[in-house]
């Protein structure tokens, strides 16, 4: 049996891996890329503890995390596609009018 | 074995992971997201999570990933260049600073007693793990699943559109 702090040790290593993608990269894209990569790591944390209590419920909202990662993908895809029609750049460098 | 099965499984996840952030091209970096999500569904699996693992291929490698690669494809996105004279402080402050965080997370966890968790060595009873999960999510979770319905509905108008010629 793997200790339930390997799961969870690994899920903060994922999620520090997207919050800090998240920071440095300039590609929007890629950016989007590290929200999922994110999402993925508590989906792990999830079925962790759904596994050690021997509860269904964690799994069941892992199932409505993805749901909603699903949504997000498809409008957040389609904001992109609206952005690089408008400005013709994908780099978040240039996309700064709402910047102070 | 089991352990090793894990090892090997957390650490293709990670390297993966991390090299999503080393590449520069948008789509080697989709592609390495790909395996990352593999790996999970691996590490699902060995959990007794067979649904969420099937799901995680289907819905995140199936679905999620095509439509990055075809948006990706579609804007013919370029690699990201180098800015020369861009001081990189994100990159040289940050690299330790969430090495440190990770060391943190991993002490906390490790020193935390699992009293009181019932560690399940079994899986319950002799119905599948999907046909117990879609008991619970038509009886306990039934209005939270239909308010996901509405959701993708939201979703699917919002995404047509978006992607509409004239906004």
């Amino acid at each position: 049996m793997i200790p339930l702090s390997f799961y969870l040790l690994l899920s903060a290593v994922l999620f520090t891996i997207g919050v800090f993608g998240f920071l440095i990269k300039r590609n929007i894209i890629t950016i989007f890329m590290c929200v999922e990569v994110m999402l993925n790591a508590v989906n792990l944390s999830f079925v962790a503890f759904a596994r050690y209590y021997s509860l269904l419920d964690g799994q069941v909202f892992v199932f409505f995390v993805m749901a909603v990662a699903a949504a997000e993908a498809a409008v957040g895809l389609g904001i992109i596609v609206a952005l690089f029609r408008n400005r013709q750049t994908l780099n978040i460098d240039e996309i700064n009018l709402m910047k102070w | 074995m089991e352990i090793a099965v894990f090892l090997f499984l957390s650490a293709v996840a990670i390297v993966s992971a991390a090299n999503i952030l080393i590449q520069r091209h948008p789509i080697y970096s989709a592609l390495s997201l790909i395996l990352a999500f593999v790996a999970l569904a691996g590490i699902y699996l060995q959990m007794h999570a067979e649904f969420i693992a099937v799901m995680q291929i289907v819905v995140y490698t199936g679905a999620i990933m095509v439509l990055f690669v075809f948006v990706i494809m579609l804007l013919n996105a370029r690699a990201e260049e180098r800015i020369p004279d861009r001081v990189y402080v994100v990159k040289y402050f940050g690299i330790p600073l969430a090495l440190l965080w990770v060391v943190e997370v991993g002490l906390v966890v490790s020193n935390t007693s699992s009293e009181g968790i019932t560690v399940a060595t079994k899986t319950i009873g002799l119905t599948s793990n999907t046909q117990l999960i879609g008991r619970i999510l038509y009886t306990q979770y039934a209005l939270p699943f239909e308010v996901t319905s509405i959701l993708l509905l939201v979703a699917i108008v919002g995404a047509i559109v978006m992607a509409k010629k004239e906004l």
